[in-house]
């Protein structure tokens, strides 16, 4: 391409990809005048809070509000009976559609006599403040007749097993198998046979800020709009129309600032149709925010699955085929669909070479909050129950970690690589592309793998347990169809870009700005980003599975590039000039080698913004404004290795991470500033995965870790040293080549720690199954590994290998 | 998680508190002090007392006096007066060692060395230091006060010698000698959680050797007390590393383990051993 | 029952009527205006709500706001100057020591205590005195660092005229 075709003297479309930008949101932020959820207050707003059930599975006889509603400062007591007049159906039906549902579970607005788990909402008081709310909750009356809760997954599928829902006829809600290859064949011909059963377990999303509503009802235009801590602000806002009955021009759902979403955001919740019924039924503004202890009873999360694998290599520890069966808690009702545990299903074979699967998996109702995904979505547990199996096969054949994973990797030779596989929406998996053995030479070398064994024979000396880990990751981003964008220049020059894409901390407007000024040559903060209000857009699906870069981004960019295009034919015609003479920069679009003959953005929105009676500029169409919805079904897969280095204190079982290596290659970066701090939550998110945050139930399914005290989120002080390597493949399926990048460093992370717990104890030959794991179960393993040792010294010797 | 109502009291003095105190228990007076362990049970609802008597505002409960053979620690010292040593003597290091594994720095600065003392809980470091130094508890209601010592105040698990109509107006903490050492050492999940373990082991170093020693566990047992058996594994030795591994053991064995959904009976012993044993060592530093 | 006191708040007189019960974090969200001040978990732990009572950082949901009638109340509203930005508040931003920006203010008010105590902590002083907030987004890491260049500013920033005189 010329010089000319760059535009010379303006900017060059592109040179601001890639770059480390400051992100416009954090002005508001930093200066505490942000808007989120609970700073919104609106004269005459009523407070709600919720009546929620107590016991995990319950019939309820009755329900007794008078003396609620006879409290000073209430304005209504609401139960099931009293929203039905306003509902079409009192049921939540969200789940992504699936031939493989065996039962019906879907959420009421409020209890409908039946109550499946803890934390279950039954009645909503409406009052002058969330104090009074409060007082009035302990005067509702309810009969209980407690049910067998159903506190465990395994325990659900027994024969004879309690039922989760009195009126379902099984606990099963769904049984999935992902297979291809000839199994029998592959285990039949294998040189050997490695097994691992392991519990993988996650917890909740645990944004720092909690879910929340604001309705307001408008009667003189009968028109609801929700303002929503919401991921997903259109799929609220039809998911309203449909159960309200109410058209989609009769509703607005915008999101305020969101401080965090992190997967349970992106659900509909019954909140959402209560708090929005109360101000129908009030005529009020009426908040509800979500305090703590409803967000560990009543937020949906990730929790147990349950694998049990066997993995079938030849002689040179090649993968030949991986068999086995996992069980999934999908909690009481179905808030999303069957999508975590096909994430997991299919993350297990994505980064090697698999001839043959069989894998099938079984949904089990339980008593317990509902599962939808957690930042990772399932995949975090594929990656761990591959990663515990490779190294149990080095283990087995006596061969280094990395070697085994080295000869199984799928080479960068072989992409696109086609995997015998669809997505949950049926679309053919391929891994696009990606380097993943380059990605894990780079951890290997940063953490200095050959080197280790004398580090740890020294550390060993003194007594000290240390030890190294791997794991390889890829991660499915961008989940199509699409996501629109918006790009509109009015005629005071000012640009907007508006998207369906929702904002929850992630640098969403930021990444927007970014790619419409790298079209338009202006700077980021001349650009206004729209985020997650559905007045602005009619489509939109909303922030998830690590989306929102490549699909909102890819349409921004597209509909910014559409802009700079029709400018520079507008200033063409007027000026008589051809394109390549032509320059955009500081807001005008003007002939490069005479720069007063050009025009200001605003002067060319107003040429083509229309007067009465007058022609528009020839061949170009009305308004200076674009939309895309660019679309991609396939995803595109980000890959990484991440090796952990640990300390295990033998005396307590405490495990210190001391450092972290992340390797990662999500296609071309837009901001890596942005890029990073991503992977750095991440990180910090899987390490709490592998060792701290733990989602307790009794066996009657009462959660017992309902504070932070008893859950355990990471805190600095137990962030290890971390050190980020990046590659960059970028995927043919977008015109900037982008990947998404929010959920990486989650993936890997616990696969990582526990390889390098295992390897730290070595010397007494402990095999870690689980994640998270605690100091009491470290201590365990290492007592009946000494006690075995002690009856049969053979295989501590092997473990010492 | 809103509080629910009770009424507030701000006396302007200690008689003034006590006679709320007295005139209030019927209906479930509190003390408001530091409030980091009560506002949080308020806002759970699991305490909802009918009144509380908010004592940060009177004057006099603040102090920590130096000037007598004891010191004194007044109601409302709060953790952070005792993260810089109080005194250049072995009690004012002692105390700053503990201070700095309380909690974090924002609860630090609210809450009050008697307010952990009068909540009473197992992992409490105040309340093993307490029992290590030998505290004396200044208690008083309305028209009385009695002082008894620590080993005489803790019942249980966050249950003490105080009445309902009684406060916990100081202490006094007898100055260690000279040639005390001690050694702290606590281990928790996170920074700054409670302890699932904590040791303080204090000796006096005399012709090299160890006397009049003191061990004292946190989180290990429903409340804390001196480990004579622990002790005595000290008393008259050399400082070494197999006189305080006996005595670490000699700890784990003499301990009534607490039990919870993180930690079985044998991890406590084996943290308790752990901790004791590495406070010793630390005593050497 | 409802009380009338005041609070001083970055400087300002605010007269509040509100419950006793009422925490000094809904006090100042809901009666002073200042909703700048975020609550996390409303049990002492995530610190989100921390700000600065007399100078020390503090939990404003373990305190009710009835007990902070008469202290100095510093919230994380009181830190720009004007349309000038704190230099910690800079610091973050120059990090990337925010994303959602929802535990930021309680961060920002641990950073304020220490920018204002002169002290200068070492590396493992400063993640201890960070390990007392959560944050879901960042991993921390950038925000110790924003912190910890702002203090080197501070302290190398020359004196302006007028201070430092005894």
């Amino acid at each position: 391409m010329s010089a000319a075709g760059m535009n010379a003297g303006g900017s060059k479309a592109g040179s601001l990809i890639g770059k480390s930008m400051p992100r416009l949101e954090d002005k508001a932020l930093l200066r505490g005048t942000a808007r989120f959820i609970d700073d919104i207050n609106l004269p005459g707003m009523l407070h709600v809070a919720f009546l929620r059930s107590g016991f995990a599975h319950a019939r309820i006889e009755r329900i007794d509000c008078a003396a609620a509603r006879a409290l000073p400062g209430v304005h209504a007591v609401l139960t099931l009976d009293d929203l039905k007049p306003l509902l079409t159906t009192p049921y939540l039906v969200v789940a992504l559609p699936s031939p493989h549902f065996k039962l019906d579970l879907h959420r009421p607005a409020l209890a409908d006599g039946e109550v499946r788990h803890v934390g279950e909402p039954i009645a909503a008081v409406v009052a002058d403040s969330r104090y009074i709310a409060e007082d009035a909750l302990a005067l509702i009356e309810v009969d209980y007749d407690p049910l067998p809760a159903v506190a465990d997954c395994r325990a659900a599928l027994q024969p004879g097993a309690d039922l989760s829902h009195a009126d379902q006829p099984h606990n099963l809600v769904a049984e999935l198998r992902t297979e291809f290859g000839d199994i029998e064949q592959a285990f039949a011909k294998a040189a050997h046979i490695s097994r691992a059963d392991l519990w993988v377990h996650r917890g909740g999303g645990h944004s720092m800020e909690c879910r929340g509503d604001v309705a307001i009802y408008d009667d003189v235009q009968d028109h609801l709009t929700l303002y929503s801590s919401t991921q997903a602000p259109h799929a609220a806002m039809q998911q309203l129309a449909k159960i309200l009955g109410r058209p989609e021009t009769g509703l607005r759902v915008i999101t305020p600032d969101v401080g965090g979403g992190f997967g349970p955001k992106l659900i509909f919740y019954p909140e959402d149709v209560v708090v929005s019924c109360a101000a129908l039924l009030l005529k009020r503004p009426v908040k509800w925010v979500e305090d703590r202890r409803e967000n560990f009873i009543a937020t949906t999360q990730e929790r147990d699955q349950y694998w049990s694998m066997e993995i079938a290599v030849d002689d040179q520890a090649r993968i030949l085929g991986l068999r086995g069966e996992m069980l999934h808690d999908h909690g009481a009702y179905t808030a999303r669909g069957l999508n975590v545990a096909y994430g997991s299903a299919h993350t297990v074979v994505m980064p090697y070479e698999v001839p043959a699967y069989d894998l099938n998996i079984k949904l089990a109702v339980t008593n317990k909050v509902p599962v939808t995904p957690v930042r990772g979505a399932g995949q975090p547990q594929g990656a761990f129950a591959m990663e515990r199996l490779l190294d149990v096969v080095a283990q087995e054949m006596g061969l280094d970690r990395a070697e085994v994973r080295r000869r199984n990797l799928v080479r960068a030779e072989d992409m696109p690589r086609s995997k015998p596989i669809v997505t949950r929406g049926g679309i053919d998996v391929v891994l696009d592309s990606g380097d993943l053995p380059a990605a894990q030479a780079d951890v290997l070398r940063a953490a200095d793998w050959d080197g280790f064994k004398a580090r740890q024979r020294a550390a060993l000396a003194e007594g000290r347990y240390i030890g190294l880990g791997l794991a390889n990751f890829v991660e499915a981003t961008g989940r199509g169809p699409f996501e629109p964008a918006t790009v509109r220049v009015d005629i005071t020059g000012r640009i907007s870009v508006m998207t369906g894409a929702a904002a929850m901390g992630q640098s969403t407007k930021s990444m927007l700005a970014q790619l419409v000024a790298d079209q338009l040559g202006v700077s980021m903060q001349q650009i206004e980003a729209i985020t997650g209000d559905t007045a602005r857009i009619a489509l939109g699906i909303g922030g998830f599975n690590s989306r929102q870069t490549v699909m909102a981004g890819s349409s921004a960019h597209l509909a910014a590039k559409a802009i700079r295009e029709k400018m520079i034919k507008i200033v063409g015609h007027r000026f008589n000039a051809v394109e390549e003479e032509l320059a955009v920069a500081d807001g005008r679009v003007f002939v490069a080698n005479d720069p007063e003959r050009g025009m200001s953005f605003g002067e060319i929105a107003q040429a083509v913004a229309g007067l009465p009676g007058y022609v528009l500029p020839p061949g170009v169409s009305a308004g200076l404004e674009a939309t895309e919805y660019f679309t991609q079904d396939a995803m595109a897969y980000t890959n990484g290795a991440a090796v952990a280095e640990v300390e295990v204190d033998v005396e307590t079982g405490d495990v210190r991470v001391h450092r972290l290596i992340l390797s990662h290659d999500c296609g071309q970066q837009i901001n890596p500033m942005i890029v990073d701090g991503q992977l750095m939550g991440g990180i910090a998110h899987g390490l709490g995965n592998a060792l701290f945050e733990r989602m307790g139930f009794d066996d009657q399914a009462q959660p017992v870790t309902t504070n932070y005290g008893e859950y355990l989120l990471v805190g600095a002080g137990e962030m290890p040293e971390v050190s980020l390597l990046h590659r960059s493949s970028p995927t043919p399926l977008n015109p900037l080549g982008l990947k998404g990048v929010g959920e990486a460093g989650v993936i890997p992370t616990p696969a990582a720690i526990a390889s390098a717990i295992e390897d730290a104890l070595s010397p007494f030959g402990v095999r870690i199954c689980q994640a998270p794991i605690a100091p009491q179960e470290i201590l365990s393993l290492i007592e009946a590994a000494r006690q075995n040792a002690d009856a049969n010294p053979a295989p501590l010797a092997a473990g010492m290998r | 998680m809103k509080v629910a109502p009770f009424h507030y009291h701000a006396p302007a003095s200690k008689q003034e508190a006590l006679d709320l105190l007295a005139h209030y228990e019927p209906e479930d007076a509190r003390i408001l002090a530091g409030g980091q362990s009560l506002i949080p049970m308020m806002a759970f609802r699991l305490a909802r007392p009918g009144h509380l008597i908010d004592i940060n505002r009177i004057p006099g409960l603040h102090g920590i006096d130096l000037r007598g053979d004891a010191i004194y620690i007044g109601a409302i010292a709060r953790h952070a007066a005792f993260e810089k040593p109080i005194e250049p003597g072995p009690t004012g290091r002692l105390l700053a060692d503990v201070a700095a594994a309380i909690g974090h720095a924002p609860i630090r600065s609210r809450g009050t060395f008697c307010g952990s003392l009068a909540n009473a809980d197992p992992a409490s470091e105040w309340c093993m230091t307490a029992t290590a130094l030998g505290a004396r508890m200044r208690i008083e209601k309305s028209g009385a006060l009695r002082e008894l010592e620590a080993s005489e105040f803790f019942f249980g698990i966050m249950t003490t010698a105080l009445e309902a109509d009684e406060m916990l107006t100081g202490l006094t903490l007898p100055r260690l000698p000279a040639d005390a050492r001690h050694g702290f050492y606590e281990t928790s999940r996170r920074a700054g959680d409670f302890a699932l373990g904590a040791a303080l082991a204090i000796y006096r170093l005399q012709d090299g050797r160890m006397q009049d020693a003191r061990i004292v566990l946190a989180g290990a047992e429903p409340h804390p007390r001196r480990l004579a058996d622990a002790e005595a594994c000290l008393n008259g030795e050399v400082p070494s590393d197999a006189a305080f591994r006996a005595a670490a053991e000699a700890a784990a064995n003499a301990i009534d383990p607490l039990t919870d959904g993180q930690v079985d009976a044998g991890l406590r012993c084996d943290i308790a051993r752990a901790v004791c044993h590495r406070a010793l060592l630390r005593s050497l530093a | 029952m409802k009380q009338p006191y005041h609070l001083q708040v970055n400087g300002r007189d605010c007269a509040v009527e509100a419950e006793p019960r009422k925490i000094l974090a809904d006090v100042l969200r809901e009666d002073c205006g200042l909703t700048g001040t975020h609550i996390g978990c409303e049990h002492g732990v995530c610190g989100a709500c921390t700000i600065l009572l007399d100078g020390k950082p503090v939990r404003s949901c373990l305190v009710f706001g009835i007990q902070a009638q008469g202290a100095d109340i510093r919230t994380v509203e009181g830190l720009a100057d004007g349309d000038e930005l704190h230099p910690l508040q800079q610091a973050f931003m120059e990090h990337h020591a925010l994303q959602c920006g929802f535990c930021t203010p309680g961060f920002l008010m641990l950073g304020a205590a220490l920018w204002e105590s002169g002290a200068k902590p070492t590396e493992a002083e400063l993640q201890a005195l960070l390990s007392s907030n959560l944050c879901r987004c960042t991993g921390y890491g950038n925000i110790q660092k924003a912190i910890a260049s702002a203090l080197d500013a501070r302290d190398q920033a020359p004196k302006r005229s007028g201070e430092g005189a005894p």
